[in-house]
């Protein structure tokens, strides 16, 4: 996403030299249109209806001809169908689907012990633990079929993603033009919220778990392509001259020695992939992934706040657990078993699982407990959850209603009609000056390029509103999440619990604050800023802590022998130097925001996100897919402003 | 039109029939769409009981409950349970025109969708349910967000109910404030029920809040034919929707238009099966208020009515 730093200390020199003026000038020029409104003609303050280009028409006619005149339907439909083979197949073994091979569903306690038997051989019995009690969780929850629902599709959609992002990355890094044309499909693709890829994948593929298993694909594999091409950059040349010497031909090259070489990287990409299927999880169920999202959403519409949370901690304890069993798997490095050692002592491990698996399966076939359990068996903790949270929203509602009512009367609505009051001529402008005095006339362009569409597309006002709420959350985000990433870098120990947290909260279901945050706030402004900001805080909390804590200690040292004081060292020394990692997290926290404001749709809003949620309903590929652009180029454009700043003040400090 | 082009497939069912001795049905899974609220889930697997008892196979799908007609005109949903006139009776309308879909039958239940308050309500504003008397009590309905008007707190934009429409036409002094899911409607209602502060949303019947919350429909001048499109009629002569929503649409079941041939006998069911107010309710009720899952409420439900279902089946 950044270019040569080569052009950017020319960019850095030229935005010192004769740089101000001009962007001070746009900055001028657009007060000036701001106040100067009533003047102007009304083509320049709201885009004219002449002007408006019927993007999604467009978009329209063009999937209209690909779905039936170059027969893409028939492709899409044949591809689904072998998903669908696959999911058939999966769904059998794990849940005993009525399909072939007919001999499922695996005892629950089977695939406990593989679980538990899986961590302790990529990392202990710490792993081991986790792993295992996960899946028992699940099972005494009652949630096993329902969890085995949704596993049986990312079991599917997994490998094909990790194969599709090895084969995309490998072509990327093999060829330039290549290259080119993905990387701006990726950035594009992994800042389009969730549910604008969802519209063509009904119209493509239709319903049903297959429709949530090509959705899952499509939303993990970017990071899969990315992480592949990283690494195959990596292999150090030495290693593939010795690769051409013994001989190898260039698919055994690649084969043998650069992907093995890449290994770690590529399996970052792989745990990178999976967190982004158990992202989907819920979202999915809207276009029918079965399993835990779908019992979750209906969950919530009947507003059972306990068995909700009973299934988001679910969902949390299964990426961590995945998160944990991946990550310990990229860090292994292969192991070269000793010559003469004989073949029981070399699969140790394999026969122990083989023995445990047995016995779990013995024990399955005579307690039934342990090979299905019923939902009736299942134990609950939704009774004290929901006490717990009727407690909560009891004890705060009473300061809850006085804060919507300040901050709805003396901030948000004065705020969101300010951004309203100004002409689209101003933004433009605005915008503009802001590139300009980041990274001269070429970011300018560039930010002007991502603006000037969602002018043209008809929809400016409600991305105002969707601009609106996503500044009002990041700033609150940044009042609260940066004290508190200041103090959780004091000590490694209120780090790791700061970071615990923010784990939890990230990969806990959004769905579900969305309740509690209706009860306090009613369907307000507030209540989705509230919703928001949970999420935009992590990232902030997160850098500013990974910003603060790889400080170097010397430059502390000496500061603090120069006779600074503390409140010196962080103000002068420790904060600037973190700084363009802060700005990192700020990135972050915009990109967020911006996903979950399309979600905060299901609270009440009336931004892209509302839109957005009628396109999905209508099934509006068009409509759905310029809204989607919409929101992916303000955070793009968000991305290149905060980037750049931070590669400035990166530059400043090398100087 | 539909019930000629209904008779023909009949005709032709029959005469399948009749050529083959018995028409088997296919072992393929019927699939049954579900929804998000837990009536249509409970009805679904009802139904899919009847269907697996009679030796066929079923298959469950979460699916969009506008987007479904859709998938149900190509086939790859074979039925619905619960097509609401007010909720999705325009798409079904698209989708019956596109062909492909089956209006199969007519429940005895009635729906209505419209403003609705909780009983705690009518304390605060005695006139209710009058609409007029609504207007008169507005502002105890006020919010920061609408200052001195009342607020309406409406159900998602895509459910297309002219609530401002109908706002303006009567000129009253509420502002619509749509939430986003159904969700947030009743996370309103339960935040309010704490306090017993007076709201007024919007709500349906038949649905699991009648019997978590006990409240009324406001009575809007009564709906006429045309008076989404004709302004003459309605109290005011110059607009449209001057009038509440239908009191008592209808709740259909649709079918995938190769049904009848793929599934001879299921269909057949299915053209008998038909469910009333109540037994919807206790549908919504067994997994609202009880806790069930859907799939045991199914098979709870099924039991306790057995004389209901039995004569769908024979």
């Amino acid at each position: 996403m950044t270019d040569s730093a080569a052009t950017d200390t020319a960019v850095v020199r030229s935005t010192t030299e004769k740089g101000p003026r001009v962007w001070q000038g746009l900055l001028i020029a657009a007060v000036l249109l701001a106040v100067g409104q009533a003047l102007l003609p009304p083509g320049l303050i709201r885009p004219p209806d002449w002007a408006i280009l019927p993007f999604a028409d467009w978009i329209n006619a063009a999937f209209y001809y690909a779905q039936n005149e170059l027969g893409l339907m028939q492709v899409t439909r044949a591809f689904a169908g072998g998903v669908e083979w696959s999911l058939d197949v999966t769904g059998n073994l794990l849940y005993g689907r009525n399909r072939w091979p007919r001999i499922g569903p695996i005892p629950w306690s089977t695939v406990a012990v593989t679980a538990g038997m899986l961590g302790y051989a990529l990392g202990g019995w710490r792993l081991a633990a986790l792993a295992g009690g996960t899946f028992v969780w699940i099972a005494v929850m009652g949630q096993w079929r329902w969890s085995m629902e949704t596993f049986s599709v990312i079991v599917v959609a997994a490998p094909v993603s990790v194969f599709i992002g090895l084969c995309m990355g490998t072509l990327a890094w093999r060829s330039k033009t290549a290259e080119r044309i993905i990387n701006p499909i990726l950035n594009i693709a992994q800042s389009l919220p969730h549910f604008a890829y969802m519209i063509p994948v009904v119209v493509f593929i239709g319903l049903g778990p297959k429709a949530g298993a090509v959705v899952t694909i499509i939303f993990s594999v970017p990071p899969m392509i990315r992480m592949t091409l990283l690494g195959l950059r990596k292999v150090p040349e030495e290693v593939v001259e010795a690769g051409k010497m013994s001989g190898a031909t260039r698919w055994q090259l690649l084969t043998r020695v650069r992907l093995p070489t890449a290994r770690t990287e590529i399996l970052i990409g792989v745990n990178q992939v999976i967190m982004q299927c158990l992202a989907m999880v819920v979202l999915a169920s809207f276009i029918g992934m079965p399993g835990l999202g779908q019992r979750l959403l209906q969950l919530l519409q009947a507003l059972r706040i306990g068995p909700s949370v009973e299934i988001g901690i679910t969902i949390v304890l299964l990426a961590v657990t995945l998160d944990r069993l991946s990550r310990a798997w990229a860090m292994r490095q292969p192991a070269h078993p000793e010559p003469g050692e004989s073949w029981a002592s070399r699969n140790r491990l394999w026969l122990i699982w083989a023995g445990l698996v047995a016995a779990a399966f013995g024990l399955a076939q005579l307690v039934p407990y342990f090979h299905e359990d019923e939902r009736s068996q299942a134990l609950s903790i939704a009774p004290p959850i929901d006490a717990g949270v009727n407690w909560f929203i009891g004890f705060v509602s009473p300061v809850t209603d006085w804060i919507r009512r300040v901050l709805v009367v003396w901030v948000l609505i004065p705020f969101r009609d300010a951004i309203l009051w100004l002409p689209y001529t101003t933004v433009l402008a605005a915008v503009a000056a802001l590139g300009w005095a980041v990274g001269g006339w070429r970011s300018a362009l560039v930010c002007v390029g991502f603006i000037l569409p969602i002018a043209l597309s008809g929809w400016w006002d409600r991305a105002m509103i969707t601009v609106y709420t996503v500044l009002a959350a990041v700033t609150l985000a940044g009042i609260i999440g940066f004290p508190l990433g200041i103090w959780g870098a004091g000590t490694g120990r209120r780090a790791a619990v700061v970071r615990l947290v923010c784990e939890t909260m990230q990969t806990f279901p959004r769905f579900i604050y969305m309740i509690p945050v209706v009860m306090l706030f009613g369907v307000s402004d507030v209540a989705v800023l509230a919703a928001v900001m949970v999420f935009a805080t992590v990232p902030i909390v997160r850098y500013t802590i990974e910003g603060l804590d790889s400080v170097p200690p010397e430059t502390v040292e000496a500061a603090e022998m120069s006779g600074a004081t503390r409140r010196q060292v962080l103000g002068n020394v420790r904060l600037p130097l973190a700084m363009p990692t802060i700005l990192v997290g700020f990135n972050q926290s915009i990109m967020f925001a911006l996903f979950m404001v399309i979600i905060a749709a299901f609270i009440g809003t009336q931004d892209l996100g509302q839109e957005m949620q009628r396109a999905l309903s209508a099934t509006d590929v068009g409509k759905g897919l310029v809204l989607g652009l919409a929101v992916a180029f303000l955070g793009l454009m968000a991305d290149h402003l905060l980037m750049r700043w931070a590669e400035r003040l990166r530059q400043a400090q090398r100087l | 039109m539909q019930r000629h082009a209904k008779l023909l497939i009949g005709a032709a069912a029959v005469a399948l029939t009749a050529a083959q001795g018995h028409a088997q049905d296919s072992s393929d899974p019927i699939i049954i769409p579900t929804h998000n609220w837990s009536s249509q889930i409970v009805m679904s697997h009802v139904v899919g009981n009847i269907f697996e008892d009679m030796g066929m196979s079923v298959e469950f799908i979460s699916a969009d409950s506008q987007a479904v007609y859709e998938a149900i005109r190509l086939g790859d949903v074979t039925l619905g349970l619960e097509v609401w006139e007010g909720a999705f009776g325009a798409s079904f309308s698209a989708a019956l025109e596109k062909g492909g879909i089956l209006d199969v039958a007519t429940h005895d239940a009635i729906t209505r969708e419209d403003w609705w308050y909780p009983m705690w309500t009518k304390e605060a504003c005695p006139g209710l349910p009058d609409w007029e008397a609504l207007n008169a009590c507005a502002e105890i309905f006020a919010t920061p967000e609408t200052g001195d008007r009342g607020r309406f707190l409406g159900g998602p934009v895509d459910w297309l109910k002219n609530d401002q429409q109908r706002v303006d036409a009567l000129g009253m002094n509420f502002t619509v404030v749509n939430a986003g899911s159904a969700a947030a409607l009743w996370a309103e209602l339960a935040a309010a029920e704490r306090d017993s502060t007076p709201i007024v949303l919007f709500n349906w019947t038949p649905n699991f809040a009648e019997a978590v919350w006990p409240g009324e429909f406001v009575e809007f001048p009564a709906w006429e034919e045309g008076c989404d499109k004709d302004p003459a009629l309605g109290p005011n002569p110059d607009a449209t929707y001057d009038c509440g929503n239908p009191a008592d649409g209808y709740l259909k079941i649709a079918a995938w238009d190769g049904m009848p041939e793929k599934w001879p006998t299921a269909f057949a069911v299915l053209e008998r099966i038909n469910f009333s107010n109540p037994q919807i309710a206790e549908m919504a009720k067994l997994v609202d208020i009880d806790g069930l899952d859907p799939e045991d409420a199914a098979l709870a439900w099924l039991e306790a009515n057995e004389d209901t279902w039995r004569p769908w089946v024979e």
